[in-house]
């Protein structure tokens, strides 16, 4: 009887691990096949053609240095809408709002965090880029504004609810002392509780950061795709072409082997290291957190 | 956006099919066709191929068809890899490819089935009526920026094409940006905005007075304005439709092929004759396209 359940623990036990490594196993999978198929693009290409200014793929124009600014674009004007919104929701939810108005917008937030983008994108180019065009006088709508305003939607649920938990995990007594001293509402938030979450509240960014820059759909949908060298302040008021929107839409009909086809996975390696540095920085913030509190605690 | 309409046109033609023999669906067994023919290709055809392959399995019931889209490059690659036994193309097969086809062992036979004009479209407040090719040659290679110097308003103009992978943004860089010089390498200009369906581009043109764009005559709405194209500066400028494709006079239209693996048998050339017949080339000229026979 021992013996048996021995086993079983042993068997369980096993299915666990496997599962927990099998992350790490695909990951690493993952990360090979990107390599293996994207970094024939340096033979294939010189590497003064891979980081030009000009990509025209049927052409054999490979420089992708557009597409990687034209990403960083999109993602920074996402984060002036998501950061200061985000923030200021979480806020309101996890200090200001009564219970009831809180049980009405966790739920709400988090639905838009269940919105499919391609929906998002279908408004975008219905109803934001005609007003985009008209309210601005711009040349056209399908702009990098506009995708960083979906984005900015998307990153927005992410980083409310991260936020609002480290909020909320805030010792009462950080508050209480702050008002005891006699500082006002406004005063304990701004100088007390948010920066006592200091570290969740950035990797709440960091992760809504993660979240805009993988987004294709509804950034393909609105940014117009035009393959331009962005220059100064003023490219955000002009179309750009992301680095996800030209995998998506280039990889269904290349050649596999061809350059383009290399090409296309190297841009993959790029976004991928994109998103790992970006984790990388959230997880090593999240770490210093529980570091703090629990020095706090002893 | 194309593999859902693709798998959508795939299982539009697989319910038609299904639905077309009531009776012998509520026997249980849907009817045992004697021949399967898979046609894949151009994303400007499947619509046409479509439509074609409904009637055809409506009045042929022994003859089931399945019709995919993916490009035409996607078709005649997967013609010379065998697995289609007709491949629809917008464009005419290249050398390279036929000599692949020679190398595996057979040789691709052409047959145009249509004609496509390509029409250039903008918005309807946008004044100007008429443009040559040398100015649409211009417009595309980014150096004609404004509305004005073609005879318009005051406007900045924004240029709308295809995205690269489609067979009518190759047609139009051959044709109407390197006018048909093969040795000239100009492309587009970069700030044209690529767009990733022709819904796109309807979109945006019917709310854009700067845009200019381009796409098959049978995808255009009553909502944007056809511009007429001269092939010399000055004129004459001719507006795209089946007459004027027909006697040549409109400066951009191309044929609409298929392709087949050798020269075709049975339920295959029975299928490719019926094509040109006037009953499908009817439907044809209901979709918007030109026929290649007169009624």
């Amino acid at each position: 009887m021992n013996d048996q359940n021995a086993r079983r623990e042993f068997v369980i036990t096993w299915i666990i691990k496997l599962s927990g490594y099998s992350s790490i196993l695909f990951v690493c999978l993952i990360f090979f096949f990107l390599l293996r198929e994207g970094l024939p693009a340096l033979v294939d290409t010189s590497l003064a053609s891979l980081f030009g200014t000009r990509w025209y793929p049927i052409e054999n124009y490979f420089g992708i240095l557009p597409l990687v600014l034209g990403s960083l674009v999109v993602t920074l004007g996402a984060l002036l809408i998501s950061v200061p919104l985000g923030l200021i929701t979480a806020i309101y939810i996890s200090e200001v709002a009564s219970r009831w108005e809180k049980e009405i917008l966790k739920p709400l937030i988090e639905l838009l965090a269940g919105l499919p983008s391609v929906v998002l994108g279908f408004l975008g180019i219905l109803v934001l880029v005609p007003f985009l065009r008209r309210f601005l006088d711009l040349p056209t709508g399908l702009t990098a504004l506009a995708g960083s305003i979906l984005l900015g939607l998307i990153a927005i649920p992410t980083i409310v609810s991260i936020s609002e938990d480290a909020l909320n995990s805030v010792p009462h007594s950080y508050r209480e002392a702050s008002l005891a001293l006699g500082a006002t509402r406004w005063q304990t938030i701004w100088r007390s509780t948010l920066p006592a979450a200091r570290s969740g509240v950035l990797t709440a960014i960091m992760l809504g950061v993660g979240r805009a820059i993988g987004e294709t759909m509804a950034v393909m949908m609105v940014t117009g795709n035009a393959p331009v060298m962005p220059q100064g302040l003023q490219a955000l008021f002009r179309p750009v072409r992301t680095m996800t929107a030209t995998i998506a839409s280039e990889m269904g009909e290349v050649a596999n082997g061809s350059p383009h086809y290399h090409v296309l996975f190297f841009i993959g390696i790029v976004l991928f290291v994109f998103s790992l540095v970006v984790n990388i920085t959230a997880s090593s913030i999240s770490n210093q957190r529980r570091k703090r509190s629990e020095r706090l605690l002893s | 956006m194309k593999v859902l309409a693709t798998l959508i046109a795939t299982l539009i033609v697989a319910l038609l099919a299904g639905c077309s023999q009531p009776g012998a669906a509520k026997s249980g067994a849907t009817p045992n066709p004697s021949a399967y023919i898979q046609n894949k290709g151009s994303d400007t055809m499947v619509n046409l191929a479509l439509a074609w392959a409904e009637r055809y399995q409506q009045k042929h019931a022994q003859v089931s068809l399945s019709v995919t889209g993916g490009g035409s490059g996607t078709g005649i690659t997967s013609l010379l890899n065998g697995t289609v036994d007709i491949a629809n193309a917008s464009r005419a097969i290249t050398a390279a490819e036929i000599q692949t086809a020679k190398t595996n062992g057979f040789e691709p036979v052409e047959f145009s089935v249509a004609r496509d004009a390509i029409a250039v479209i903008v918005n309807p407040e946008n004044p100007v009526k008429h443009l040559s090719l040398q100015q649409l040659s211009q417009i595309y290679r980014g150096e004609i920026n404004n509305w004005q110097v073609v005879g318009g308003e005051n406007r900045p103009i924004v240029r709308l094409s295809r995205e690269t992978n489609s067979g009518t943004h190759v047609y139009f860089l051959e044709t109407v940006i390197r006018l048909g010089n093969s040795n000239d390498k100009a492309i587009f200009s970069a700030d044209t905005l690529l767009l990733p369906s022709s819904e796109g581009i309807i979109a945006e043109l019917r709310d854009n007075p700067n845009a200019i764009g381009y796409d098959g005559l049978g995808y255009v709405t009553p909502e944007v304005k056809v511009i007429a194209v001269s092939k010399q500066d000055g004129g004459p400028y001719i507006l795209p439709s089946a007459a004027t494709v027909d006697d040549k006079t409109y400066p951009i239209a191309r044929d609409l092929y298929m392709y087949t693996h050798g020269q075709p048998s049975g339920a295959i050339k029975d299928y490719l004759d019926w094509v040109v017949s006037p009953e499908a080339q009817q439907i044809v000229t209901d979709l918007g396209f030109v026929p290649i026979i007169k009624k």
